[in-house]
């Protein structure tokens, strides 16, 4: 792992689907064996490139999620290394039973990819907001968990992931997001990122939420208030290691998701904590309701992820834990 | 097939068949009825269709069988056993504690076993990824797949049907095990099939039935749809589930039932009594 913070938290010059068209290209390029498959959303996924310079290694077939993760099982089978993509709604909860049975039972090399996670899905409204979809992939076993916080990560995870045998889960913001690392950094799957070292509380984030969670701390830095902040991109398997450690040094926990609290980064630090740990902690994601329709700023504050929102749980978990003490 | 292959495989057939009434009976209970009906079809298979080689099963260049109603695993586990692929011994562990014999196929457990199956109509579309794996790797071979008749009932299949038409995968050679009945019922009580063959010719398949357990026809049907080039294909067989006893046949309890040492002898020597017909040169 080799990091390096972006100084500010602006939005990025590119998106991410461009930058996950191009990586593949170059692991295509690398491998022969890697292969693209969609279900009609190419185009809405920006990976028509990957078409023009692999035809004969591009799968799109029509509109029929199920058959797209058998076909991409069969190709795995078949020694290949199948990426497939299609919204999170889809490629989650629609065809969980063809990604358990065909792909992770059968022991496969399948890398679903997920796009449009959570309130991201904006204008497509509820229908298609995934809230569900890490709990979904988290209850699979042996399947890797992953959510990228920015275009660097998915530039470096994308490669990494081709080359590792086994099934893996990447839910990943189709358009632009904000810039937490500078390019040419690396990340080690299943290791948490130290964002911001701190020794009052820490949060722990994925996705979009990461960046929201260090306007977080730099809120809470002007209160007095020191807070360290975690990138778990790899929500499974998740960096234990780390969340004891946080829990130890900061004795306060507050996880940051854009996913239902359910089922999420927010239960799977839950379940580390009780087991090892256990300390104050409170957690920020949509509160077990339907998503709906609007532009992600609206959804942001409609759902309460902002870094606003995320400051405000980390003095009410600092003011528990304070009570716990006296 | 020459009279001799035939009745090379009928006997073959018949083995299967009392092999699977052992392992099953030997647990006490299990998948006999669709496993018995697709015995004659795997007996063309496993002895000479296939390109195989039982002491390399995972042969880079080997023909493909995925076998979509992987609760048909006690049938297609005795072909296996009886090709040499594993000790014959091992088909009394059938569905015991740490098997490689599970009630459904499994890939990583079983030599010989192409493509993990058991959720219905998911092996079709993995099919369909073998079969193209096996085109882009510029590869001959064929991959058969036994769909059940009431898993067809699944969309998944429909959607892997349009996707090889479209694609013309003509190195696909799938059956419909057509024996008409399904856990709740007879399929045209529970959700007619209706016209199964014009169902795929829609779709871009080559479509054929014949009688399922007249391994001649089987074969024949096989060697037609290997002429074609530009289509899949799909061979409906009419089949009698639980085929092979008095017991069994034609029943709708068949799909699962507990089987009992009585009952097993009983279908054994109605078995040996098949089978004497059968080297005595007398017509099924």
């Amino acid at each position: 792992m080799s990091v390096v913070l972006a100084k500010e938290n602006n939005q990025e010059s590119v998106e991410m689907r461009k930058v996950y068209c191009k990586a593949l290209q170059e692991c295509a390029r690398e491998n022969e064996k890697v292969v693209m498959l969609d279900s009609d959303l190419m185009a809405a996924m920006g990976t028509k490139p990957f078409q023009t310079e692999f035809p004969e290694r591009t799968v799109d077939v029509g509109v029929q999620e199920a058959n797209m993760i058998g076909v991409a099982a069969g190709l795995s089978v078949r020694g290949f290394i199948p990426f497939a993509h299609t919204f999170g709604v889809f490629a989650t909860r629609r065809v969980c039973d063809q990604i358990f049975m065909s792909c992770a039972y059968a022991k496969q090399n399948v890398k679903v990819i997920g796009s449009d996670p959570g309130v991201t899905a904006a204008l497509n409204g509820g229908t298609h907001m995934p809230f569900e979809d890490l709990g979904i992939m988290r209850g699979i076993p042996e399947m890797t968990v992953i959510e990228p916080a920015d275009s660097t990560v998915i530039d470096n995870i994308v490669k990494q992931v081709a080359d590792i045998y086994g099934m893996h889960y990447i839910r990943l913001v189709r358009k632009f997001v904000r810039k937490v690392y500078e390019v040419g950094s690396s990340f080690e799957i299943g290791k948490a990122i130290k964002i911001r070292e701190g020794t009052d509380a820490t949060i722990i984030a994925c996705g979009i939420c990461v960046a929201e969670a260090i306007d977080a701390a730099k809120i809470l830095e002007t209160k007095g208030i020191s807070v360290r902040v975690l990138d778990m991109f790899t929500i499974k398997p998740i960096d234990k290691e780390s969340i004891i450690k946080a829990a130890k040094e900061t004795g306060a926990i507050v996880t940051a998701e854009n996913h239902n609290i359910i089922n999420g980064l927010g239960s799977a630090v839950a379940e580390v904590l009780c087991e090892n740990t256990p300390v104050s902690m409170e957690r920020i994601g949509v509160q077990d309701i339907f998503g709906e329709v609007g532009s992600l700023e609206y959804l942001k504050e409609r759902f309460e992820l902002s870094g606003v929102h995320i400051a405000s749980k980390v003095e009410k978990v600092i003011a528990r834990k304070n009570q716990k003490c006296e | 097939m020459n009279n001799q292959k035939v009745l090379e495989t009928r006997i073959f057939a018949n083995s299967i068949r009392q092999e699977v009434f052992k392992a099953i009976s030997n647990l006490g209970s299990g998948h006999i009825g669709g496993s018995l009906s697709i015995v004659d079809v795997l007996a063309v298979l496993y002895n000479g269709e296939m390109k195989i080689d039982p002491q390399n099963p995972k042969w880079e260049e080997r023909d493909w069988l995925v076998v979509s109603k992987g609760h048909a695993g006690p049938s297609v586990y005795a072909a296996l056993a009886l090709k040499g692929y594993f000790d014959k011994e091992m088909l009394k562990t059938l569905n015991k504690p740490g098997t490689n014999l599970p009630s459904h196929c499994d890939m990583n457990k079983t030599p010989g076993i192409d493509m993990t199956t058991g959720s219905l109509g998911q092996g079709a579309s993995s099919a369909m990824g073998i079969a193209l794996g096996n085109k882009m790797k510029g590869l001959d071979a064929y991959t058969y797949l036994i769909l059940g008749d009431g898993e067809i009932q699944e969309g998944q299949v429909w959607e892997a049907a349009l996707f090889a038409g479209h694609r013309k995968l003509s190195k696909i050679i799938a059956f419909v095990d057509y024996n008409k009945c399904q856990i709740d019922g007879y399929i045209h009580e529970v959700c007619d099939l209706t016209d199964i063959g014009a169902k795929f010719s829609e779709f871009g398949w080559y479509s054929q039935e014949i009688d399922g357990h007249n391994v001649q026809e089987i074969s024949r049907a096989i060697h037609n749809s290997k002429a074609q080039n530009e289509k899949p294909s799909i061979i409906i067989l009419n089949t009698i589930k639980g085929k092979g006893a008095c017991l069994t046949a034609g029943k709708i309890g068949s799909h699962s039932m507990a089987i009992n040492e009585e009952q097993l002898d009983q279908a054994l020597s109605e078995l040996e009594i098949e089978l004497a017909e059968i080297k005595g040169g007398e017509k099924k």
